[in-house]
């Protein structure tokens, strides 16, 4: 018991910590909300947005059951990063298709957001899923936007229609008719830049709206766009009725809160992102990793989801009484280790715990993989009854135990005497307080 | 969706141009926490940051202090004078031979904004040839080469896909042999965190500094007004390869205003050399910290 003493000292002092608030009182949802806040400014989230979504998630926080191996700030932030998820809406995101072919994807957005490289992202998807795209030359301003878009075709093993520099209208006219020569099924048009301002540009793209009625209109948004992006998304988004939004430039080191304002006001889904100058660069939207990245807390983050992720509730109470009732088997231990290589390494999770960084340096802590698969290999290599009643292993099963593992009788015997600490210093532990505890790995 | 509903009516408010919520701000008020809580917000949703709004801010209450202010009316001039000497800097005139790098991430504008200072020269009766050191966007050369028509100037461009460095080398001998008076190099936009891409735009760097050490050289780096708070670490990283000397703000035509330069002006003290107006080719303006201000807060 000696070594382990001083250990579980320093756990149950830490412990107490985390234990002492049962639910979220006011004064700490506002204190963590004063960093979230922050956070979210600093990643351009739109002002208005941020005091919106601070207020919200500050009403449903206060008086929420604080987690176990969390401290309140944690709690506060777990429940900022379901909420952002939340808003930001479904990883489901796909191009819809029409009923009856061509399909019509037409792009808009402001000047250099990147529609034209999108265009050609997303041909080389479509074309990869099977359908024959047709990319459509409508920037009719910028100079060798044409000569862009072809260029990009030709990367993209796509063909491009093109009429010069003339009305957006006639272009598209001549192109479905062109496309259903060539079965092109799917058209992608793109379109020049235009500020959500320039009303005569803006009744130019509508007029293509009214005729063809698209069956999608994605807005292409620079993901470091700052905080005029709710301008620029909601005049978009009433002039054209978006049907999704594309967010361009993600391999940047932009925290993209543009993202959460675009959302939050227009309340379409964000479709696809940009992740590179590369035309297979781009992928899928994905709620979870865009949340974190605008809350810029990934320590934190990945601590919370490694804690829930790795045990369930259930799991932790069972365990709980298990400790309780010393009723730990070897077969419980095993499925410890299983959790454990599922949160990775842990010298790195212990590093993400606050105040339990450097106090646990050196400490029984460190798992050699190597090691931990030879114990494993014991643990299986033992009989069921074996496994829950250690006891019953005498030199002769665990001669067996040890030819049945490829190790040695003097592994089988470490693994034993370590079980066997270690349920004793369970047990210690989940005597500690009224309300048990949860492990912090 | 209830929670957009309810952002997009707080918005409505928002949509207010910047220059009608300073109008209000400053008209009939106390100078009390209120006042300047409100001040801090429209700062920030001027995308002129949190630090450098609290900053301000600071910096106006020790001023009213100073002066024994406390009528809203009255801290409107040296709200003024804070936020122009903030970004107010003394801009070095050009001598000629002159290099001009014109570098920045993707889609802020750049061959856009070297099209105009090509028109900027020769109206001020300067020759001027451009290098057309983009040799990795799909027609970015072509797209500089209409840039260069419409100023009637040379252009030495490559293949896509070559090395910039050799463009900007070839650019460099070109206006050496023929006593031109203003290089323009318009390079590929690049992610400040690529860091190929940004020792590539380091190799081109050193060329101009080896090839023409005795010229008037300088380096800009192209913001788009658009951007939030991400254009300070742009600056960031753009200056350590570089040495940034000035910034051109493109696209303040639109309703953003460009007030991340506060934020950048609090962490590198960078002039705005010009600012982009429009898409036409005399839409560069030099610019000018009161002018800025006055557009800003039309007050």
């Amino acid at each position: 018991m000696g070594a382990f003493s001083g250990l579980s000292d320093r756990l149950s002092h830490i412990f107490s910590k985390l234990r002492d608030k049962g639910k979220l009182s006011e004064l700490e949802v506002k204190q963590a909300m004063r960093e979230v806040r922050l956070a979210l400014l600093e990643a351009d989230v739109n002002f208005s947005v941020v005091k919106q979504f601070v207020n919200n998630v500050s009403q449903k926080a206060v008086g929420d059951d604080i987690l176990k191996g969390l401290n309140p700030t944690q709690q506060v932030i777990k429940l900022v990063n379901e909420e952002l998820i939340s808003i930001m809406g479904t990883s489901h995101s796909k191009i819809e298709i029409a009923d009856k072919p061509p399909t019509i994807i037409l792009m808009c957005g402001l000047q250099g957001s990147g529609k034209t490289t999108m265009c050609g992202k997303l041909a080389v998807m479509l074309r990869k899923q099977g359908k024959k795209p047709m990319l459509v030359a409508c920037d009719i301003y910028r100079p060798a936007a044409i000569k862009q878009l072809q260029v990009v075709g030709k990367n993209a093993n796509v063909p491009v229609f093109e009429m010069g520099q003339i009305q957006p209208n006639k272009i598209v006219r001549e192109a479905i008719k062109e496309a259903e020569k060539n079965c092109n099924d799917v058209l992608i048009v793109d379109t020049a830049g235009r500020l959500h301002i320039d009303e005569t540009l803006m009744d130019e793209i509508a007029g293509l709206k009214r005729e063809f009625n698209p069956t999608e209109i994605l807005l292409v948004v620079d993901s470091m766009t700052g905080q005029d992006a709710v301008n620029v998304a909601q005049k978009f988004n009433e002039v054209m009725d978006v049907t999704g939004v594309v967010l361009t430039k993600l391999d940047g080191d932009t925290r993209g809160g543009a993202a959460l304002s675009i959302r939050a006001v227009t309340g379409k889904p964000i479709k696809f992102c940009g992740t590179g100058e590369k035309l297979s660069d781009i992928e899928v939207f994905y709620p979870d990793r865009m949340a974190s990245r605008i809350l810029g807390m990934g320590d934190v983050l990945t601590l919370i989801e490694k804690a829930q992720s790795a045990y369930s509730e259930e799991e932790a109470k069972e365990m709980q009484k298990k400790f309780k009732e010393n009723s730990f088997t070897l077969d419980d231990y095993l499925m410890q280790f299983d959790k454990m290589k599922s949160m990775g390494n842990m010298q790195q999770m212990v590093s993400m715990i606050p105040g339990l960084a450097g106090k646990l340096k050196g400490q029984d802590l460190e798992i050699d993989e190597q090691k931990m698969a030879r114990t494993k290999a014991i643990i299986l290599s033992m009989t069921a009854k074996e496994r829950k009643n250690p006891d019953l292993i005498k030199s002769s099963q665990k001669k067996r135990i040890a030819a049945g593992s490829g190790t040695s009788i003097q592994d089988v015997n470490s693994l034993l005497k370590q079980f066997a600490q270690t349920k004793e210093l369970m047990n210690k532990m989940a005597g500690m307080g009224k309300r048990g505890f949860k492990m912090p790995f | 969706m209830g929670l957009f509903s309810k952002i997009a009516e707080g918005l409505r408010k928002t949509r207010e141009s910047l220059s009608k919520k300073f109008y209000s701000l400053f008209t009939g008020r106390a100078l009390d926490d209120d006042f300047y809580d409100e001040l801090e917000e429209v700062l920030i949703s001027g995308d002129v940051g949190v630090e450098a709004s609290e900053q301000i801010i600071e910096e106006l209450k020790e001023a009213c202090y100073q002066q024994r202010v406390s009528k809203a009316e009255q801290a409107k001039d040296l709200f003024k004078q804070i936020m122009i000497d903030s970004i107010d800097y003394e801009i070095e005139p050009y001598s000629y031979p002159l290099v001009i790098l014109v570098a920045g991430v993707n889609g802020v504008g750049k061959t856009t904004a070297i099209g105009k200072l090509a028109r900027y020269f020769t109206n001020r009766g300067k020759s001027v040839v451009l290098a057309a050191a983009d040799t990795f966007r799909a027609a970015a050369a072509e797209q500089l080469e209409v840039w260069a028509k419409r100023s009637d100037v040379r252009i030495i461009k490559h293949e896509e896909g070559s090395d910039p460095a050799a463009v900007v080398f070839d650019a460099l001998s070109s206006a050496k042999a023929r006593g031109t008076d203003v290089v323009l190099i318009d390079t590929a936009g690049r992610l400040q965190n690529k860091k190929n891409l940004m020792n590539e735009l380091g190799k081109i760097n050193k060329v101009v500094e080896r090839e023409m050490p005795d010229c008037d050289y300088r380096t800009y780096i192209v913001l788009d007004a658009t951007t939030g708070q991400n254009a300070v670490s742009q600056v960031e990283a753009f200056d350590e390869i570089i040495d940034v000397d000035g910034i051109i703000l493109n696209k303040l035509d639109g309703t953003a205003k460009g007030g991340v330069v506060f934020a950048i002006s609090v962490e590198r003290e960078l002039p705005v050399v010009y600012v982009g107006v429009g898409e036409g080719v005399d839409d560069l303006e030099e610019f000018d910290a009161r002018d800025f201000i006055q557009g800003i807060l039309e007050i």
